[in-house]
Order: C-alpha cells, then structure tokens, then sequence
C-alpha cells in the first residue's frame, strides 16, 4: 500500500455509511409521502378511466367537455380564486408592511394577532360568519343603527359572503411570507435612496416593493393554489350560489355516487394547479435571474 | 464631472448634541470642513462617528444644534433634498439592479434623458476602474468591486459634499491599503468636500487633510495628520494616534520632575496638576556617550528584545517600575551589539521631542 491511499478505503467506507443514516433518518417521511400521497393519486388516476359499467372509458372526461356547467364550476373556480388572492393582496401587503415598520416586539404581537385564527377550527371561523352576516345578523343590526343601509342586506350565501370567508382565512398564508421578505430588506436600501435623492414614496416603489415581491409572489401563489381545492368556506357561505370543483366532486360521490366522474374531476384540479404552480415557477425563476429573489 | 473647489460646499456643524436615553451619541459638537477639504473622523467605536455622519446626511435628527451647507442651514432638511453622496458601510447596493442600475439610480431621479445619463454611468465607472462591468448583477462582484460601484454610485450626480463611513472596513488589508490611495487620488480630482469616517488611524493619517479625534460624542481635537502626532493635545489623542508609553509628571515648584529626570522641553506645558509625559518609542534614544544639555536622560533596566526586520524594539523598565519601548533602525550587525535583557541601559529624550499632557479625558 502506497501512502497515497492510507485510510482509502476506510474513509470511503464511512462515506457511504453516512449516507446510509441519513436516508435512514429521511426514510418515515418518504415512506409516509409514499403511502398517503402517491399510492391514492394513483388510484384517483385509475379509478377516473372507469367508465359506469366498470370497464375502461373515458366517458368521465367526455361528460366534462360536453356539458357546459362543468366549464361554469372551472371558470368560478377560477375566479373565486382569482379574486380573493386578489384581496388578499391589496388587505394583506400593506398590513404586512406596517408590520414590518413597527419595533420587533410590537411587531411580533401582531404576528401572533394574525396567526391567532389558527387555532380555531376552520368549519368554527366559518360559521362564525355566517352568524355575523345573516340577515339580522350583527354586521346588518350595526350598519342599520348607524344609518349606513336600512333593510338587512344580502351578505352572505353569495360570491360576497364567500368571498368575506375565504379572504379571512386565506390572509395569514399571503402576509407571512410577505412580512418574513419585508423583514428581510436592509433598510440602509432606503437610506440609500433616499441619500441619492428619491422622496419616500419613490424609494417604496422603486427599491423596497421590487424586493418585497418574492414574498408576495409566494404568498399569494400558495393563496391561490389553496383557493382552487377550498371546499368547507364556500360550500357553507356560498349557499349553494357558488360552486366550485371541490363542492361538485363531492356531489358526485354523496348524491350520486359518481367515483369516476369525481376522480376525473379530482384528476383535471391537480393538474390544472400543477400548472399554475409550474407557470409561476418559471416566472419566479426569471425573477430570481433579474436579482429580484435572494 | 470635475467639480472644481469652488463649487464644492463648506461645512458648519454647531453645537450639534444627540442622545439615546442618557447617552449621549454627542455632545455639543461644532466642526468647520472647509470646502474642498477631506476630513476624516476617528475614534474608537462607540465615539459617535455614525451618529455625526447621518446628522450630516440627514438619517439622524439631532436634539439641537445647527447644520449648514455653505450659507444654508439644513438641520430640518429630509435626506433626499440635502443632494449629498454617501458610501454605506455596507455598500448598501440594490440586489435588484445591475451596476449599471444602481449607478444611473441618482441620474433616473433627476430625470436625466437616457443617452446622457448612459453616457455618465459609464464616465463614473470608469473614475472607479470598472468600465464595461455595467451589465453585471450585484452579487456577482467582489467585495472591492462593490465598493467601487458604491463610490460611482456616489459620485455619479456631482453632490458637493460626499460622506463615507468606514468604506474599506470590509476589504483585506492589501485591497485596503490601495483603495486608501486610490480614493485620494479621486478627492484630488473631483474635489468635492469630504467627510470620511473610519477607527483605523493609520488609514486616517494617510488619507485625510484634517483629523477630528472623535470619543464619547466629543471631537478631542482637530488637526492636520502631522499636528495630531507631534502635539496631540490631551493624553486621549496622544493614545489614541501612534504607540506611547506615559510617565507622570510632579509639579515641584517650577520644575518638571518625572521619575527622578527633572525635565527640559521646548514645548507648552498645559496649566493644572495631573501631567503626563509621552514617549514615543520611535523617538526615545540609547545613550551611548554622555547626554548632551538639551536631553532628558532615564535609566532603565532592559527587560526584553525584540528583532522585527527593519527595526527592533526594546522593552526596559524605569526606576519606579513602568515598562517602557524604544523602537530604533537595524543597521547590518547592529542586532547584535544591543543590549541584552538584564542589563542598565541610558535612554535619552530630547527637549524638543517633550511633550507634556494633561489627562484631559479625566474631567470629562
Ligand atoms: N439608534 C440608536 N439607539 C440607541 N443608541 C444608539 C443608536 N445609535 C447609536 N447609539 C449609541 O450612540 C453611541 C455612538 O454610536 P455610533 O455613532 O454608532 O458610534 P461609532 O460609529 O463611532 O462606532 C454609541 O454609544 C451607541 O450605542
Ligand atoms: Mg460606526
């Protein structure tokens, strides 16, 4: 043995006994994702390609194209989605930046004021607004009193109601990623700006919302993303007045006990999100290229 | 873009007091920078360098205190109409723009038209040594490339007045010890008037005009590099600026006595009972004949040699115990015939080298 190769082997040995652990470590997890995640994608796949009489067809997806309600769900859906992303955005991005302006411990009690609805159940929060929105529910009762409408109003069991709910619920995923990227902005950026000459409002729309949008970006794709596969908020605020994909796959099991249909509909979802989820990543790649992510 | 010295701006800081609950960042500082002048602030960290730099940038807002530009008072300026340049210690650079972005940043504000402001991006990179890197993106430089693009960023709308804290702190001594000289050169050619911060006296020294010895919110003393080692005017500048070992001074009488060395200088000595002695080691001597009449002579013991290349360096201890060094050339052999540790040796000081302190920062 030449003393090139002293302790070769041995220390390829640990090498690959390293390597050996760490799959060990990583293994429950890949085991779980196997189990819960691509063994029923799988059978969601099979069973959309089982026609009513159990043979393979594809009338499940047939009945998609050609009945004109099913484009209806797709385009509410969408637009659901669309609009309350949307709001979140325009409520979500300026609270995350006051929150990002404010001194750390302030600003953390308000984190904790923005995840607090968290720890309640989703199916309570909802309800919880159904009661306020009914008909002589408080919101009416209050607008009343103070002379802002005079009959009760429809709030709720509308797209307005629904959009009330989800707006809500989906506001923590798009401030927190928002406020972590604002965090994250050195304000010497500012000072910089400012020293070069911008007014305050020329050094926000010039430097510190350009990097802010990474996590704007993310937080409103994850919104996104979720609203598209929202069932409980809609189904119970929407009154039956907005449907979307979820609530049609559910109609199609407990009313008519459609598998396949549900499945093909399932099946259409996750690859229209995973579309969007990739058409957004290469458009934050471009970002991350043009030295918007760091 | 060369800024001539009569269109760079003087400064007049007054009276200019800042604190933070009870500490106070600074204290009644006053400060003229003549236009033109590169004026460096030094002290130890915590002295109120940054505080001083963002009052003149308009990040801080002082208690009280004036602040003028030429004849206009600025001190309730917002920073983005003082039309002042700053290098940021850390560059503070835009990861969303490319160089040339964030140099032409400045121009974009001042609505310069496109083809001229290009045409000054590239005339401001290229003062900077960095022609032809507009396209790259930030985090693609190195650290003295960034600060370079700092600079050009800077200096690329003509301020009057360009302010720099610590901008080489972040670089390796070599880059450093270039970049000292580099941005001297680009003083002297832009002109503009200049306030740079830095802990490093050595930097300070070689760079600056004037000096102000900054420590807890006070300016200890202003003066040209020269001024500041050979008459530092209290035992806080002296310290600070160069290596010293002190000796205190008994008034007897008239006399000056420390040790047993009753003491000649040709220097002032400052009124008041608590007095020092500075010695440089570079200038204290070993005496080989007798002294001569306008020397102080100390006898000491030597405790220790040091060989360092081109010189050398010899601890001794005086007759009432304080360690002393005394720094000399190194002639060919003449390591050798030094003295050795243990021996009696005769140091001499001469009187005009004497500089007497009173412990000023005592009574602060
Ligand atoms: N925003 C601040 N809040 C509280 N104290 C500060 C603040 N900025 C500076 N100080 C205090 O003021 C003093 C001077 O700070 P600074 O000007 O940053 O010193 P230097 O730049 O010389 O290191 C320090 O004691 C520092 O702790
Ligand atoms: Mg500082």
């Amino acid at each position: 043995m030449t003393t090139t190769d002293m302790n070769a082997a041995g220390l390829k040995r640990d090498e690959r006994l390293e390597r050996l652990k760490l799959f060990g470590l990583s293994s429950p997890a890949i085991l779980l994702v196997l189990v819960i995640l691509v063994i029923p994608v799988g059978w969601l796949f099979y069973v959309s390609f089982i026609g009513a009489d159990g043979s393979f067809s594809l009338e499940n997806y047939e009945r998609m194209i050609k009945r004109k309600s099913y484009g209806r769900i797709f385009l509410t859906t969408f637009e659901v989605s669309l609009l309350t992303t949307g709001l979140c955005i325009l409520i979500g991005y300026p609270l995350a930046y006051f929150m990002s302006q404010l001194p750390n411990r302030i600003a953390n009690l308000c984190l904790i004021t923005v995840l607090l609805p968290f720890w309640t159940s989703l199916l309570v929060r909802t309800y919880a607004w159904l009661v306020l929105l009914q008909k002589n529910g408080l919101v009416n009762k209050w607008a009343i009193s103070l002379g802002l409408w005079d009959e009760p109003i429809k709030i709720v069991h509308n797209l307005n109601g629904t959009l009330i709910g989800m707006v809500h619920i989906m506001l923590p995923f798009l401030v927190l990623p928002t406020y972590g990227a604002m965090k994250a902005i050195d304000r010497d950026y500012l000072k910089a700006a400012a020293n070069m000459g911008a007014s305050p409002a020329r050094a926000f729309w010039t430097v510190f919302f350009p990097l802010s949008t990474p996590g704007l970006f993310a937080g409103a794709l994850m919104v996104f993303v979720l609203c598209l596969g929202f069932f409980v908020t809609p189904a119970v605020l929407g009154g039956g007045k907005v449907i979307m994909v979820s609530m049609k796959i559910v109609s199609n099991i407990e009313l008519f006990v459609n598998w396949g249909a549900a499945s093909a509909l399932g099946v259409v979802l996750l690859i229209l999100t995973v579309a969007v989820l990739w058409l957004a990543s290469r458009f934050l790649k471009l970002e991350q290229m043009t030295g918007g992510g760091h | 873009m060369i800024i001539t010295k009569q269109d760079a701006l003087p400064i007049s800081v007054r009276d200019v007091t800042k604190t933070y609950g009870d500490v106070f960042a600074l204290d009644d500082v006053s400060l003229e920078v003549e236009s033109g002048e590169f004026l460096t602030l030094l002290g130890p960290s915590g002295s109120g360098k940054t505080t001083l730099l963002m009052v003149l940038a308009g990040f801080t807002r002082p208690d009280r205190g004036s602040l003028k530009f030429g004849n206009d008072e600025v001190i309730r300026k917002p920073p983005h109409l003082r039309d002042v340049g700053m290098v940021f210690q850390n560059y503070a650079l835009f990861p969303h723009m490319t160089v040339a972005g964030n140099v032409g940043y400045p121009l974009r504000l001042r609505r310069v038209p496109k083809a001229e402001a290009a045409e000054r991006v590239e005339r401001a990179l290229e003062t900077v040594q960095l022609s032809g890197y507009g396209e790259r993106r930030i985090d693609q430089l190195s650290g003295g490339q960034k600060q370079r693009v700092a600079l050009a960023r800077a200096i690329v709308f003509e301020p009057r007045i360009l302010l720099m804290d610590e901008p080489l702190s972040a670089l390796d001594k070599k880059l450093r010890d270039r970049m000292q000289i580099e941005l001297r050169h680009l003083h002297e050619k832009l002109g503009m008037t200049t306030v740079y911060v830095t802990h490093d006296q050595r930097e300070a020294l070689t760079m600056s005009d004037r000096i102000a010895v900054v420590n807890f919110g006070r300016i200890m003393q202003l003066a040209t590099p020269q001024q500041l080692y050979d008459q530092p005017e209290n035992k806080f500048v002296a310290d600070f600026i160069g290596d010293s070992t002190f000796l205190d001074v008994e008034r007897d009488g008239e006399k000056l006595v420390a040790g047993t060395t009753v003491l000649k200088t040709t220097r002032p000595v400052p009124e008041g009972n608590n007095l020092s002695l500075m010695m440089r080691p570079e200038r204290v001597r070993l005496l080989e004949n007798a002294a001569s009449e306008d020397v102080n002579e100390f006898t000491a013991t030597v405790s220790e040699v040091v060989y360092q290349g081109e010189s050398f360096l010899l601890y001794a201890a005086l007759e009432n115990g304080t360690e002393m060094a005394v720094r000399g050339a190194i002639r060919s052999g003449s390591f050798t015939s030094l003295p050795k540790p243990g021996e009696t040796v005769r140091l001499g000081l001469d009187s005009a080298d004497t500089v007497i302190l009173s412990d000023r920062e005592q009574q602060l």
